[in-house]
């Protein structure tokens, strides 16, 4: 039997990092933005597979990375939230402690597993003006290695994080409508997109959490209406 | 939550993976699905009981209505108990049978639906809600034979084939197709007497309103189970309007307007006919 060489614990770990990283570069950015109405998630995505879910009423989730693992992570995420809103109440379903699982559950694969989930993920919870203690915004980011932190305004996850990053802290502002907010969002989306000037509508995945809506707030927007408020 | 072991290669790994919220609970969470056939004989068991609910097509789609008493054998156990639900944005649940079981049914059935919207991101068809439903009822069979009976309705508006459709379902499962109207619960057999009578497709959301309030102050007239319209309390029944735009409650003040025409047309010795 030969000896297996010995691998410093750092070692691993860099290249457990550096392997998600790589994964997750190659892929497109998503945005998470705050505004007037509640909340606004936006990707570039030509597919017509979702990187954007709805988790529960007050709660969307956005992934980047490798699909089919983020994908499985958004259904555990509602199963868990709908298993947890029917033992209990509908108002204990909370984007902080789903946020935690999510770490958890990622932290343990990149310390465990041989390969490291290749993914990055977001929580989004909408304040209820009408529930106390409820009624703020909040954004919670899962990173490959199951490090979590949360967010005011907006968050970018993806590839081309930094950049995205740098021109909404240059632009954003508090209160935006959905319009305005909808067009920040796209010309963050571009400045990841090579150079190029903009982002066809056509290829753009944007759900809301709209604060007024009763029940589940969750919605899609379709294409002519994004075409709308994009134009507007 | 439910993600130990994320990425060990086995199809285990994720624990229960399918669309069904009921399944979830079964295969999962078998501590929260607790089965009552296990607890014997439940035929003596005094719970409350609901009555008389039922549901017609008209114009627009389907309207479903329900009254609001829950009698536990000779007593009433509660006055405004809600027997009809919306289950989500195109479809709803009636309920009759031991109260208990039957709105968990109408609640489990309602995240049903929800959860499979969400996971597979489209909703289901109202056939695959009707018959997921059905499959829920067979599964309380054995509560069922010791003497929890639920039978509810369902009814919505089939989005593809652009009508409203209803259904209703016998312990077993059984599920059949309505054309028309139909009527359970103790006092079912009057409310759909009085359909029989009253009953035409083409009607407008208001004369659907009066042929719901007339059926169940029928029921309630002949049925001592039934709760008749309560002025006094202010307690009116539920009925709801399922139609291509979605789900759509009757408003208090409405159901009071049509309940006191009726009641004055009644009065006027004109019994249930227009004049």
């Amino acid at each position: 039997m030969s000896l297996p060489f010995y691998v410093s614990p750092e070692q691993v770990m860099q290249d457990k990092a550096e392997y998600a990283r790589k994964g997750i570069a190659r892929g497109k950015s998503s945005i998470t933005l705050e505004y007037a109405g509640g909340m606004v998630l936006m990707a570039e995505n030509p597919s017509s597979l979702s990187k954007i879910g709805e988790i529960y009423d007050r709660i969307a989730f956005a992934g980047v990375g490798k699909f089919s693992e983020f994908d499985q992570l958004r259904k555990i995420g509602v199963r868990y939230a709908d298993i947890k809103g029917y033992q209990y109440s509908r108002d204990d379903v909370r984007g902080r402690a789903l946020a935690n699982a999510y770490s958890q559950a990622i932290g343990d694969a990149f310390t465990r597993e041989l390969k490291p989930l290749e993914v990055e993920v977001i929580v989004a919870e909408v304040g209820d003006p009408g529930l106390v203690g409820h009624d703020q915004n909040e954004i919670y980011r899962i990173q490959y290695d199951g490090s979590i932190s949360d967010h005011q305004d907006f968050c970018v996850i993806g590839g081309s994080a930094d950049e995205m990053r740098s021109h909404l802290s240059a632009n954003y502002r508090t209160d935006l409508p959905l319009g305005e907010i909808l067009r920040l969002g796209r010309a963050a989306l571009a400045r990841a997109n090579d150079g190029k000037a903009s982002v066809n509508e056509d290829n753009l995945e944007v759900c809301i959490l709209e604060k007024a809506r009763i029940g589940r707030k969750f919605r899609r927007l379709d294409a002519d209406e994004l075409r709308q408020h994009l134009s507007g | 939550m439910r993600f130990s072991g994320f990425g060990s290669g086995s199809e285990a790994r994720w624990g229960y993976d399918g669309s069904s919220f009921s399944e979830l609970l079964q295969i999962e969470y078998p501590h929260l699905a607790f089965d009552l056939a296990r607890c014997g004989n439940l035929e003596r068991l005094n719970v409350p009981h609901g009555t008389t609910v039922l549901a017609f097509k008209y114009a627009d789609g389907v309207i479903v209505a329900g009254d609001r008493l829950a009698t536990e054998g000779m007593r009433v156990a509660s006055r405004d108990v809600q027997k009809v639900y919306a289950t989500d944005d195109h479809s709803m649940i009636a309920i009759a049978g031991a109260a208990g079981p039957a709105i968990e049914m109408a609640r489990i059935m309602r995240i049903e639906l929800e959860h499979y919207e969400k996971i597979e991101g489209q909703a289901l068809e109202l056939d695959g809600k009707a018959n997921k439903l059905s499959q829920m009822i067979r599964a309380n069979l054995p509560a069922a034979m010791q003497g929890l009976v639920v039978v509810p309705l369902f009814a919505g508006y089939d989005l593809r084939r652009k009508q409203g459709r209803m259904w209703k379902f016998d312990v077993t499962g059984g599920r059949y197709e309505e054309a028309e109207f139909e009527a359970t619960g103790s006092g079912g057999l009057y409310a759909r007497e009085s359909l029989k009578k009253s009953h035409y497709a083409r009607a407008s959301k208001r004369e659907a309103l009066e042929m719901a309030v007339q059926a169940l102050t029928d029921a309630a007239d002949e049925d001592r189970g039934t709760g008749g319209i309560d002025t006094v309390r202010g307690i009116f029944p539920t009925v709801i309007y399922c139609s291509e735009p979605g789900i759509d409650q009757a408003p208090a003040s409405e159901i009071r307007e049509v309940y006191e025409s009726i009641l004055s047309r009644r009065s006027n010795g004109r019994n249930g006919a227009k004049s």
